[in-house]
């Protein structure tokens, strides 16, 4: 188990969320959607020339950029 | 009169639910805030009155976008006796928390669960009766689209409508407390009374996005399916166009020629050569804009818009633009008005007014009838759908060169975090009360402006009394005269300037106000086209057309929604400055060169 942002997880590979670095209506966005501390994050994919990245959260698909997937920590699963 | 809000979080089937309630037609979208103005309607409850309220969706009652603001504001301002918040079923584990967050109003509230026939298949299985408990509210389970469950929402509506006394608003301006215990809460309420599998079946779902997301073949996928709509709108419309011109055309030579004898003949000229040749020209559009609309909202409510914006996010960000804002453009390709209105999910109000500058470029449905008449009256068979071709692709690179003018005045970061909602395919029903939503609001613009626009028009080619219909010396002969200067740089003459200057009113008058300055119209109008100006002036002509102000409305949506007066005119004059330069580049240019 390494500590990771989101960004730099591998496509396919799930990690489980340790801290939102984000704050205000951002941050409360990404909670109303799922994203919270303990939750599973699955990337999908990756959008050609350096796009979105596509996540599985739960039951819930979500595009969310690379810069603002940096702002949360995962645990990456071996 | 007792009133019930409907609340749900966007893209939870809350506008279906609320047709399907009132029997109105609300537009619906697989789009999140799509909703952007209240739909309210009045219901027979039992034996009762009833006033239901479609607010916007929501993620979170503490939000602070616009929409949720709005929830906010309603909320507080007008007493409601029933909350009915709308769920999805498929997503319950995500949603729960809104619902918590609703019971701290104390306010009557009843649960819908919708798309209980999908979490179904999803393998989602509910207790009912300790959610209820759970959330000390009735909880029902419906599927909005297909109307199962129906008859017991509405008797659960009208029975907690009818056992508690109307609450004060008052007791909502109490304190919410920390989200948190309230999310820990939802949790523990989903372990208890849920049972999801482990891993959540998004098969048919996954299976789509894998092609239509495909890193390479993606963005050719949806040019390629764009292209395969316009195809199918004019394969579908043109012969029922003809069929309709045709039609038009033979009630007015062989039933309305009977009045001549019978009306003064500056009535008669006034009636079928204003009115009738006017709004006909126009009418007989009409089949193409109810096909193309159909296609619209096949694509909107399939939850394929989201895609796109994932698709063209990165390109869009180079222009300081995000995912969101091309989908509003191709949204703006039916009309530019509400596509305006849907900025509001945009909080960066740099990045909103990017947004709303480029978006008054998008060819939208009644500038398409005036480039297909042009295009088909002065190109051959082969060249027409090119130069139709064309326009679009001037309408794209217009609008983005203006993101890339501005987007350092307009400069600023938002994060960009959209649901990508499983693919769900509209009703018939759902699409065909969209296409008429959209036929009937075409018809309300025609009665408010082409009618009165095509008079004026009449009026302005046939006064003062005397002189010849249409010639210099006329009330339209002399604008047309004071705006030549300007306009003559670029190919366009007296005639076709005053049909310009309506069209700032609405470009579904533009071809009504050609029909009625040459008083001739359908293929006599086109013929007589092919006379006065060439392939070059037409093209101009179309150009210009396409850049300058689209309609008042848009003027109108503008002011409102960037709530600032100097942004509406620089938005007015650039659009004119820009049609007017480039025109005038592409005229002189292609002269020069010898066409």
């Amino acid at each position: 188990m390494s500590l990771v942002r989101l960004s730099e997880l591998a496509i396919g590979q799930p990690g489980i969320i340790e801290d939102v670095d984000a704050e205000g209506p951002f941050r409360q966005r990404l909670q109303a959607l799922g994203f919270r501390i303990g939750k599973e994050v699955l990337p999908i994919r990756q959008a050609i020339f350096g796009g979105p990245l596509h996540v599985r959260i739960g039951s819930v698909n979500i595009m969310l950029r690379r810069n603002d997937a940096a702002l949360i920590q995962v645990w990456a699963s071996p | 009169m007792k009133r019930i809000a409907l609340l749900g979080m966007p893209n939870t089937g809350k506008s279906t639910f609320f047709n399907r309630l009132t029997g109105a037609c609300a537009r619906i979208g697989n789009w999140p805030g799509i909703t952007v103005d209240l739909l309210g309607a009045k219901i027979l409850l039992g034996a009762d009155m009833v006033e239901v309220v479609d607010l916007p969706g929501l993620y979170d009652l503490h939000g602070f976008a616009e929409d949720e603001q709005i929830v906010w504001r309603f909320l507080h301002n007008n007493p409601v006796d029933l909350i009915c918040l709308i769920l999805n079923a498929a997503q319950i584990d995500q949603q729960l928390p809104l619902a918590l967050q609703l019971r701290r109003l104390e306010l009557p509230t009843v649960v819908v669960l919708n798309m209980a026939d999908e979490a179904e298949r999803l393998g989602i299985r509910f207790d009912a009766a300790m959610l209820a408990a759970g959330l000390n509210c009735p909880v029902c389970f419906i599927s909005a689209k297909y109307g199962q469950g129906f008859p017991e929402t509405r008797e659960t509506l009208r029975r907690v409508l009818s056992e508690r006394p109307p609450t004060r608003t008052a007791a909502l301006a109490a304190e919410f407390a920390e989200d948190e215990a309230l999310v820990a809460e939802a949790e523990q309420l989903v372990a208890r009374a849920v049972t999801m599998p482990r891993v959540l079946e998004h098969g048919l779902t996954e299976r789509i996005d894998r092609i239509v997301l495909h890193p390479l073949f993606g963005i050719p996928l949806f040019f390629l399916a764009m292209y395969l709509l316009f195809q199918t709108v004019y394969a579908l419309g043109g012969p029922l166009q003809n069929g309709v011109a045709w039609l038009l055309e033979g009630f007015r030579t062989q039933a309305l020629v009977l009045f001549q004898p019978l009306l003064p003949g500056w009535l008669y000229g006034l009636l079928v050569e204003g009115v009738y040749n006017g709004v006909g020209t126009v009418a007989s559009f009409v089949p193409v804009i109810v096909l193309f609309f159909l296609g619209v909202a096949l694509v909107e409510d399939s939850g394929y818009l989201s895609r796109i914006a994932f698709l063209m996010d990165a390109l869009m960000a180079k222009l300081g633009l995000d995912g969101r804002g091309f989908v509003m453009l191709l949204m703006g390709f039916g009309c530019n008005v509400p596509a305006m209105m849907g900025t509001r999910v945009i909080r960066s109000r740099g990045l909103r007014l990017l947004t709303l500058l480029i978006i008054p470029f998008s060819l939208c449905s009644a500038r398409l009838q005036v480039f297909v008449f042009l295009s088909t009256a002065l190109f051959s068979t082969t060249q027409a759908p090119l130069v139709l071709l064309a326009l679009y692709a001037i309408s794209f690179l217009v609008a983005f060169g203006t993101a890339l003018l501005f987007k350092g005045r307009l400069h600023s970061h938002e994060p960009l975090l959209i649901e990508l909602p499983p693919y769900r395919l509209p009703t018939f029903k759902q699409v065909v009360l969209r296409g008429w939503h959209e036929v009937h609001h075409f018809l309300n613009r025609a009665t408010r402006f082409i009618v009165a626009g095509v008079v004026m028009i009449w009026l302005l080619t046939h006064l003062p009394p005397g002189v010849p219909a249409g010639g210099p010396e006329t009330l339209a002969g002399l604008f047309g005269g004071w705006l030549e200067p300007i306009l003559r740089p670029m190919g366009i003459d007296q005639q076709m300037a005053v049909v310009l200057l309506f069209g700032f009113v609405a470009k579904e008058i533009v071809l009504g106000a050609m029909a009625v300055v040459y008083g001739l119209d359908g293929d006599a109008l086109a013929q007589l086209m092919t006379q006065r100006m060439d392939g070059v002036q037409a093209f101009s002509f179309m150009l210009f057309t396409l850049i300058y102000t689209p309609c008042l409305s848009t003027v109108a949506t503008m002011r409102s929604e960037s709530k600032s007066l100097a942004f509406t005119g620089v938005s007015i004059f650039w659009s004119l400055l820009l049609a007017w330069l480039l025109s005038f580049l592409f005229y002189q240019g292609a002269r020069l060169l010898g066409y």
